[in-house]
Formats: structure tokens, C-alpha cells, sequence
């Protein structure tokens, strides 16, 4: 339970605007225990997004390394990357990010197409998946006919499907209302603690923040302080 | 799974899709019936035999040839077999009812044009009526005509009110054949202008030669004039093809015109399709950067806008492709005998489908970049 599964050090990230380059993060260093349920926090504008997308791979730091499971992944080209990715982790994000030509159990079973299991392995895992979030009578339901919170658990399921190292959720409560949100949390919470999932929140509830394990609070693209 | 997601991102939009689809429908009929139009214009230099050659006057074809020509030509090394044309230019009822109309010698004639297929019983009552005419099927149809009838036809360059009798109707050997053809008897013609105007007797319009060699027909040709160089009717022989051509080539501007208009067709609905992809993608942009987040690689995802395209494009194509046979059917039976030969070539729907393919190529190239080139933290960002 003590394993690093992130180390993070002198991670750095600037952005382009205007012709000059405005650092979102400076320096930072970072350890994330294996089973951690890690909640980051912080003012608008901070980086939380910036330092979420990086550990999750989809975005490129300036300088500074990103070890997850001893792999560097900064320095990972972008098909090796994108493979990574489609092993490693599991989102989870504000605005749910459903395909909404698929149902729920598609939308459940598209990360496995990149896997190499047959079309009737992927369906069982996807209504296992869906089932595990409590939506085994939605599976043919598209996502324009799900309430916020059904269309989170649909991204749950899909996060899940393909076991991945890390779960990263971005404000996945942001759009939701408070019973909503307390069940989503739940789920989430229920992830970490009955399946061991590594999971990385970006939140700006405090309550929700008070699921977690630890807290890392950032201001002006650096750490103030980590529980 | 990939195609359930081409397939159902195709049907988003059921209205803008059927728009596109009905445009490429068009366009591609459109293109379908120019292209056909084409073709039939060059169909009787199509449809020309490599083994014929068409001896004519040197001045031009409406001054004729003697007929003591004929045993000269037989004598040329290498012509195998003669026959003999004249253009009557005769008006059945109206001047609109417009079709060829042919005097020739029956006896050989058929015999150099062998495409030209007649029931054995009708030809050799054909050949006992002096007033006997051979008709084209399509000819036939046309005005209903059946063996047995009487055509008159007004004199223009022959003057007089003249009237055949319908013994026998041809067929073409294959869709290539002109079958809106009229042929009579040289010999009846002669007679009469022997009796009405005596220095225009014992004339024909063209010798038509056919040759045993395609491979000497220039050579031939040259040897045939140099026969009567220097005589009281120069000749001026050349293949069938290129006596044929020799019509068309008067109109070739307008040839043109169709062509570029055909393309410029094409060139509209790509616009209108391209227009349509980078609409879509760009809606889509979240999606793209999303499934790029789940590991999708950019080509995959280039792919799903190409699938999309040429999903469209296949639909539209085929069913303009389909519509072209019936379209072009009633287009030919409309235009008549203007057009002897109106059929789809295999070559026009291969064009078709070529001209549906890149349509959806070309107009999905830019909006596939742009999709797979998507920042996956911006594109995320667009949610909402
Ligand atoms: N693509 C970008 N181009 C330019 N600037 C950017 C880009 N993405 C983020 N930024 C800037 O970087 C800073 C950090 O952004 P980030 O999204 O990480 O903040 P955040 O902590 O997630 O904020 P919020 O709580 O509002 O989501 C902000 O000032 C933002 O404007
Ligand atoms: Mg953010």
C-alpha cells in the first residue's frame, strides 16, 4: 500500500498567450501512494486541470519527469502514448463525454475495442461494468435519455472496463445536483476502497474533497499543501 | 463497432445528410447523362469498322462519284469487297421527323455492313421489290412502321413526292449498331433521275471499300486516289472512323462545353460535400478528442470522417449511378433519332463511381486532419 505509483519532479508547464509564455506550473514535485484516493484542490485558474492532464497523458509537460508504475511517460512518443493511455487510465470528466450516437452499454464497451478481446467478451464485460454502477436496466439507452448523474455512471463504467493503474476524474460532480453528487462520490469512494483503485479527483467541493484520502491543495501552480 | 459509429454519425443530421445525398445524386446522374450524351455524339465513329474505308469526292461530299469507278476500285490490290452509298436527304411528313436516308446498292450493300442484321425471307423480298426499303428497328418504332407499310417521303435534293414500301426491318448486331436507319434501292433512284434529270444519272455519294488488312488502310487509301488523280472527279478516301469524325469534329466546341460543364457539376457537389464534413467535424471536435483520451490513435479517428464521407458518397453515387439507366432511357427515346446510339457505357459508371470517390476524398481530407489533429486537453475543454 506504500508504493509510489506517480512520481512526479520538476514538473513544469507554461502556455503560449500572446506571444508570451505565462507558467501554469513551476517546479513540481509530487508522490502519489498506490491506492490513494487523492483529491486536488485550489483556486480557478491554478493548474488543477494542467497537472491532471499531464499525469493522465494527455497533455506534455515543458521539463520535469512523470513516473507512473516506473515508466517515464514524458518521454513516450504519441502512439505509445495513446496506447498507454488506453491501458492506464481510466476518465473521468466534468461534462461526461458520452458518445451520443452509442448507447450506454456502447459507450461501456469502446475502450475494450482496442483490446483484442471478441465482440462477445466486450459485450459482457460492458453489462458487467454497467451493472457494477447500478445501470444493468439502462443498457439501451442513449445518453440524451439519462438523467447527469446516470450519464456520470456510464462514465464510470467505461473508466473501469478496462482496469486501468489510475482513475483521473475532473470535477465529476461539477454539473451535478447534491444527491446526485453524493452518489457519485459514493461510487467513486467504493472504487478506491473495494476494487483498490488509484484515483486522482480535481475538486472544488469540500465535501467532496473530504472523501478522499488526501488532499493537495495548488496555488499559482504550486503545492501548499499536501495531507 | 467502427462502422456502427460511421453509420449512425452519417444519420446525425437526417436533413443535412439527405441534402448532401440528393446533391451527389444529381451530380452524379448529371455527370451520368452528359457523359452518355458524349459518347452517343461520337457513337457513329464508335461504332466504325477498322476494315472500311469511305471513298469520296475530293471537292466535297455533295459533288458525286461516276459509277465506272466501282471496277477500278475492284481492281485495287487488297480491296476485298464494294459497295455503294447515296444520301438522299428526303422529309417524311414534317421536316422534324428527321433520319437518315440512304440509296445503295442492296445487293452488296448489307453484305460490307454485316452489323446490320436481316431476316433472310424479308431481305430477298426486299431484294425483289424495286420500291422496297430496309429499316432500322429503332427507326420503326419510332413511327410505328410495320413490313407492309408505304413511306413517302418529300424530295429535297431529289425532287418529287416519293414513297417506299417497308419489306424488311433490321436489328443491330450489338448496342453500338445506329439502327435508325432508312435504305432503298440505288437502283430505283437511278431510274428516276435518268428519266428527270439525265446528267445526274449513274452518280453515287461515296464508294464504301472494305479491306482485308486495318493495318493498310492509310496506304490504301493513298492508292485508291492516286488512281483517279488527275481524272474528272478527284477522290478523297479515309477510314470509316475518320470520315465519321469528319461530322462530329464540326461540333467539337460544344463537345467541350458538355465536358466542362459535367466537371464543373463535380466540382460544385465537392464543395457542397466538403462543406458539409468540416460542419460535422467540427461539432464534433469533443468527441474526437475524447476518444483520443480513451487511446484512439489519429488515424483512427481520420478515418471515422473518411468512413463518414465515403459512406455518403456510396450512397448518393450508387443511387445516381442506378438512376442514370432509367433517366438515360427515356433522355435517348425523347431525343429520337438525333441520337441513333444512346446507351451507358460500363466506362461512364466507371467514371461515375470514380467521380463519387473522390468527392468523398477530397471533401473529407481536411475536416480528417483537423479531427485527428485534435489537442485532446482543448477539445475536451469545448464540452458544455
Ligand atoms: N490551452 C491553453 N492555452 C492557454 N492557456 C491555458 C490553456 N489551458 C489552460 N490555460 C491557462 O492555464 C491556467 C491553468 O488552467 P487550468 O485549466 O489548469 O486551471 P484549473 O485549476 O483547472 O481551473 P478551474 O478550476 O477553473 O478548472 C489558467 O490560467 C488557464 O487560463
Ligand atoms: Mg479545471
Amino acid at each position: 500500500m506504500t508504493d509510489v505509483i506517480v512520481r512526479i519532479r520538476g514538473l513544469a508547464k507554461s502556455y503560449r498567450r500572446g506571444g508570451q509564455s505565462v507558467p501554469v506550473l513551476e517546479d513540481l514535485d509530487l508522490d502519489i501512494r498506490s491506492g490513494d484516493f487523492l483529491a486536488l484542490m485550489g483556486p480557478s485558474g491554478s493548474g488543477k486541470s494542467t497537472l491532471l492532464n499531464l499525469i493522465a497523458g494527455i497533455d506534455k509537460p515543458d521539463r520535469g519527469t512523470l513516473e507512473v508504475e516506473g515508466v517515464d511517460i514524458t518521454r513516450l512518443g504519441e502512439s505509445d502514448l495513446a496506447r498507454w493511455r488506453a491501458s492506464h487510465v481510466g476518465f473521468i470528466f466534468q461534462f461526461y463525454n458520452l458518445l451520443p450516437v452509442l448507447t450506454a452499454l456502447e459507450n461501456v464497451e469502446l475502450p475494450l475495442v482496442l483490446t483484442s478481446l471478441g465482440r462477445r467478451e466486450r459485450r459482457e464485460r460492458a453489462e458487467l461494468a454497467l451493472s457494477m454502477v447500478g445501470l444493468s436496466d439502462r443498457v439501451k439507452h442513449y445518453p440524451s435519455e439519462l438523467s447527469g448523474g446516470q450519464q456520470q455512471r456510464v462514465a464510470i463504467a467505461r473508466a473501469i472496463i478496462t482496469d486501468p493503474t489510475l482513475l483521473v476524474a475532473d470535477e465529476p460532480t461539477g454539473d451535478l445536483d447534491r444527491v446526485s453528487a453524493g452518489e457519485i462520490l459514493d461510487l467513486i469512494g467504493r472504487l478506491n476502497s473495494e476494487l483498490g483503485k488509484t484515483i486522482i479527483m480535481v475538486t472544488h467541493d469540500q465535501r467532496a474533497a473530504e472523501r478522499a484520502h488526501s488532499i493537495v491543495n495548488l496555488e499559482k501552480g504550486a503545492l501548499v499543501r499536501a495531507t | 463497432m467502427f462502422l456502427r459509429l460511421v453509420l449512425r454519425n452519417a444519420l446525425r443530421h437526417k436533413l443535412r445528410t439527405a441534402l448532401t445525398v440528393l446533391g451527389l445524386v444529381v451530380a452524379i446522374l448529371a455527370f451520368g447523362l452528359l457523359a452518355t450524351v458524349v459518347d452517343a455524339w461520337y457513337a457513329g465513329a464508335e461504332g466504325a469498322s477498322a476494315t472500311r474505308l469511305i471513298t469520296r469526292n475530293a471537292i466535297s461530299l455533295v459533288f458525286p462519284l461516276p459509277t465506272t469507278y466501282r471496277e477500278k476500285l475492284r481492281g485495287v490490290d487488297g480491296v476485298t469487297d464494294i459497295t455503294t452509298s447515296n444520301w438522299f436527304g428526303g422529309v417524311y411528313i414534317t421536316e422534324k421527323n428527321f433520319f437518315p436516308q440512304f440509296a445503295v446498292d442492296g445487293e452488296s450493300y448489307f453484305r460490307v455492313y454485316p452489323e446490320f442484321v436481316i431476316r433472310d425471307a424479308e431481305y430477298k423480298s426486299f431484294m425483289r421489290n424495286r420500291k422496297g426499303a430496309i429499316v432500322g428497328r429503332k427507326l420503326a418504332d419510332t413511327y410505328g412502321w410495320k413490313v407492309g407499310d408505304v413511306v413517302p417521303l418529300r424530295g429535297t435534293i431529289y425532287a418529287g413526292n416519293w414513297a417506299f414500301e417497308v419489306e424488311a426491318i433490321y436489328d443491330g448486331r450489338d448496342a453500338k449498331t445506329d439502327t435508325s436507319q432508312f435504305f432503298f434501292h440505288w437502283a430505283y433512284l437511278n431510274e428516276t433521275v435518268k428519266r428527270q434529270m439525265p446528267r445526274r444519272a449513274d452518280t453515287v455519294g461515296v464508294y464504301i471499300v472494305n479491306i482485308a488488312d486495318p493495318g493498310r488502310a492509310a496506304e490504301l487509301s493513298m492508292g485508291i486516289d492516286e488512281q483517279f488523280r488527275n481524272s474528272l472527279a478527284e477522290t478523297l478516301t479515309e477510314t470509316e472512323k475518320a470520315f465519321q469524325l469528319g461530322f462530329v469534329s464540326m461540333t467539337e466546341a460544344i463537345v467541350v462545353a458538355i465536358r466542362v460543364v459535367s466537371y464543373l457539376v463535380i466540382f460544385i457537389i465537392m464543395a457542397v460535400m466538403a462543406n458539409t464534413m468540416a460542419m460535422s467535424a467540427r461539432e464534433r471536435l469533443s468527441e474526437y478528442a475524447t476518444l483520443k483520451a480513451l487511446g484512439f490513435l489519429p488515424r483512427r479517428i481520420g478515418s471515422l470522417v473518411f468512413g463518414e464521407s465515403l459512406m455518403i458518397a456510396a450512397i448518393g453515387g450508387s443511387l445516381g449511378v442506378a438512376l442514370t439507366f432509367p433517366v438515360a432511357a427515356k433522355f435517348g427515346q425523347a431525343m429520337g433519332s438525333l441520337f441513333p446510339v444512346f446507351n451507358v457505357s460500363p466506362e461512364t459508371v466507371l467514371l461515375q463511381a470514380a467521380c463519387a470517390t473522390t468527392i468523398a476524398v477530397v471533401a473529407a481530407i481536411v475536416p480528417a486532419i483537423k479531427a485527428s489533429r485534435v489537442r485532446i486537453a482543448e477539445g475536451l475543454r469545448a464540452v458544455g
